[in-house]
């Protein structure tokens, strides 16, 4: 029984960047942004709270300080995207290039650097507060979106920017928010890893974490409640994985390490297959840029 | 007064060459910027980063010998890019060309093919990098799942794939254990073109892709549907041009390009297999293919500059102390950049001064 709580509180902590990332991601869709950047804001969140965790010694300044520079690079995406019109998907490509560079280049002389990272509050047998935190934090996405007045703007704007600019919404302005708070999101993501999960800074530290919650959406149907399963289903392929290696399976340690990527191509077919119901839920407008005299 | 988006009733031709130069001058801008915030002199940093690495003969052999990968790649990218067809995983497809031109060096050695082991390598290297591209072509025609994820998560799983050969049953057995195969026979290598330098026939081959790219885009039915398809999916599907076919070749095309320009680093300046065998080419291909418009002779110009920058990363690295990760950087930027500046294309600025009340009251106020 406290083998199983020890698993189930490794598997959250493995999923929860993703869930992150994800729910971030989600949100961002939703109203009708696809940015395929978190790859490079999660790299970036991760390498700014680590650099300043390990500067300042404050874990909790370094998370801050993720948050904000995902958010930042999120706005650069919203300049490119939202106010100049450019193309989303290589806007998003753009902003992966670019995050996995400035980390690397920032990062450089903090890479074999040891920090007092996040301590899980363990809870004897239940797991720990974060995971509490981190179901709170799901389930608000959640509740936004779908029982508040601004969710419905949100996802008004997602669907239909022209009727929502009719009645008087700023379509920018809602999206700007979105994208924002999808680049918080994933810099959060990031800096869970580098400060809470390992807690330490290699370059291309998320090894594709980014694009896997972009498929998480996906799999999701864009709902968050799913997106939060797929997001720790994943991080169980994930521990599966190193517990094999530490157990000395015969099985090569590549062939493992290929488990997270396959699942992920597997489940996004899996959920594609169904195109109805692709359509049906994907955000009308996801990817269209929209200008009001165009 | 403030500024304002207008579109144009059509885009700007003249603004779609001048975006991409717009786009360097802010990337050197950005450059003197960063290079002054480090406490180097700017000036100095720059010539380091741009002149320096192409000043010598064998300088300008490197230029070319890198730039023929990104050019090939990007070659092949621009096929589906100007079909939609978003491949971002040419880095995979690059690792497992050189996994099969290489293992083909590898099985081949001292059985005596002589002149026909080279393009048999080549032709290996193709196959596996089509075979790599099939994958996701083939996922989204069947079951509509998205290219752009799937192409992606497979360049892990490619790398993953070649790590385990090197460090299992292709690793050198007299490589004191390092994860690496043995290095080619001389027969396996492609050869130099220039003496004195490294450049090899790899840049041939990537030319005859850029006269065979225009030729394709320009002069071909094939490609003029592609690009229909790319330009108005509704009218394509109208005129009966079939999107799954327009997949498979945007896919397929990528994938043998960057499978080529894998042999042509396993066979070139590598010799072997290692377990990276690429710095991200096949990443900065993409920035190659936008940079360069997607037109073959901007590919061509596109891809000295990306390899100027490679170049450049690594002459910083020596001549300024600054890590070479500096690369990635100016080559995001540079992207970054390119994308701002195209709003020109399609719309254009105008200032919109303030209104005429406002203007008044302001001027009543200033006692006019």
């Amino acid at each position: 029984m406290e083998h199983f709580a020890t698993l189930a509180a490794l598997t959250l902590a493995a999923g929860t960047p993703l869930v992150f990332a994800a729910l971030g991601e989600l949100v961002a869709e939703r109203s009708g942004v696809l940015n395929l950047g978190v790859e490079g804001m999660m790299l970036v969140g991760a390498v700014v709270s680590f650099i300043v965790t390990a500067t300042t010694r404050h874990p909790w300044l370094g998370v801050a300080a993720g948050v904000t520079a995902g958010a930042a690079m999120a706005l650069a995406f919203g300049v490119l995207t939202l106010s100049l019109m450019a193309n989303q998907v290589a806007s998003g490509l753009a902003l992966s290039l670019f995050g996995v560079g400035l980390s690397a280049f920032i990062g450089l002389d903090y890479v074999s650097a040891v920090v007092e990272g996040i301590k899980p509050l363990a809870i004897p047998q239940v797991s720990d507060i974060p995971v509490v935190g981190r179901l709170l934090f799901a389930h608000s996405p959640f509740v936004y979106l779908f029982h508040t007045r601004a969710g419905l703007i949100v996802r008004a704007v997602g669907e239909s920017p022209a009727s929502a600019h009719a009645i008087g919404y700023s379509v920018a302005r809602i999206r700007y928010l979105c994208v924002i708070f999808g680049g918080a999101c994933a810099g959060l993501g990031g800096a869970y890893m580098a400060v809470a999960y390992t807690p330490l800074w290699t370059e291309g530290m998320t090894a594709g974490r980014g694009w896997i919650a972009l498929a998480l959406v996906v799999f999701a149907t864009w709902k968050p409640w799913r997106a939060l399963g797929g997001a720790y289903l994943f991080g169980g392929v994930t521990l599966a994985q190193f517990q094999a290696q530490a157990m000395g399976s015969e099985i090569p340690s590549q062939l493992l390490s290929m488990l997270p990527y396959i699942a992920t191509i597997v489940v996004l077919t899996l959920i594609s297959r169904d195109a109805i119901a692709i359509r049906l839920n994907a955000p009308a407008s996801l990817g269209k840029p929209f200008h009001p005299d165009a | 007064m403030r500024l304002r988006l207008e579109a144009r009733p059509q885009p700007s031709r003249s603004m779609a060459w001048l975006s991409p130069l717009l786009a360097i001058l802010a990337t050197i801008v950005v450059g003197f910027l960063l290079f002054s915030s480090l406490g180097r002199n700017p000036s100095q940093a720059l010539y380091v980063f741009f002149v320096k690495p192409v000043e010598t003969l064998y300088g300008i052999g490197e230029l070319l010998l890198k730039a023929s990968p990104l050019m090939l790649c990007a070659i092949g990218l621009a096929a589906g890019y100007r079909a939609n067809v978003w491949n971002i995983g040419a880095e995979g497809q690059l690792t497992l060309g050189a996994i099969c031109g290489g293992g083909v060096a590898l099985a081949l050695e001292g059985v005596g093919t002589g002149a026909v082991l080279l393009p048999l390598m080549l032709v290996a290297g193709a196959v596996g990098g089509m075979a790599w591209a099939a994958i996701p072509a083939w996922l989204r025609n069947r079951c509509n799942a998205n290219e752009i994820l799937v192409s992606l998560m497979l360049v892990y799983v490619a790398t993953l794939l070649l790590s385990l050969l090197v460090q299992g049953p292709w690793r050198d057995p007299e490589g004191f254990n390092f994860p690496q195969s043995r290095m080619f026979a001389d027969a396996a290598l492609l050869p130099v073109l220039l003496p004195g330098t490294r450049l090899n026939f790899g840049l041939v081959i990537a030319l005859a892709a850029v006269a065979l790219g225009w030729i394709f885009v320009r002069r071909s039915l094939t490609g003029f549907q592609m690009r229909v398809a790319g330009l108005a999916p509704a009218a394509a599907n109208y005129a009966g041009i079939s999107m799954q076919r327009t997949v498979w070749l945007g896919m397929l095309i990528g994938g043998a390009a960057a499978g080529i320009a894998g042999v042509g680093e396993a066979a070139g300046p590598i010799g072997q297999l290692l377990p990276s065998m690429s710095p991200g080419y096949g990443f900065a291909a993409i920035i190659v293919a936008f940079v360069g418009r997607l037109h073959p002779f901007g590919i061509l110009l596109a891809s000295l500059l990306m390899s100027l920058l490679y170049l450049g990363g690594e002459s910083a690295q020596i001549g300024l102390a600054l890590p070479s990760a500096v690369t990635g950087l100016f080559q995001g930027a540079l992207l970054f950049f390119l994308l701002a500046a195209d709003v020109l294309v399609n719309f254009r600025l105008r200032i919109v001064r303030d209104s005429s009340i406002a203007g008044a009251a302001h001027a009543a106020k200033a006692g006019i």
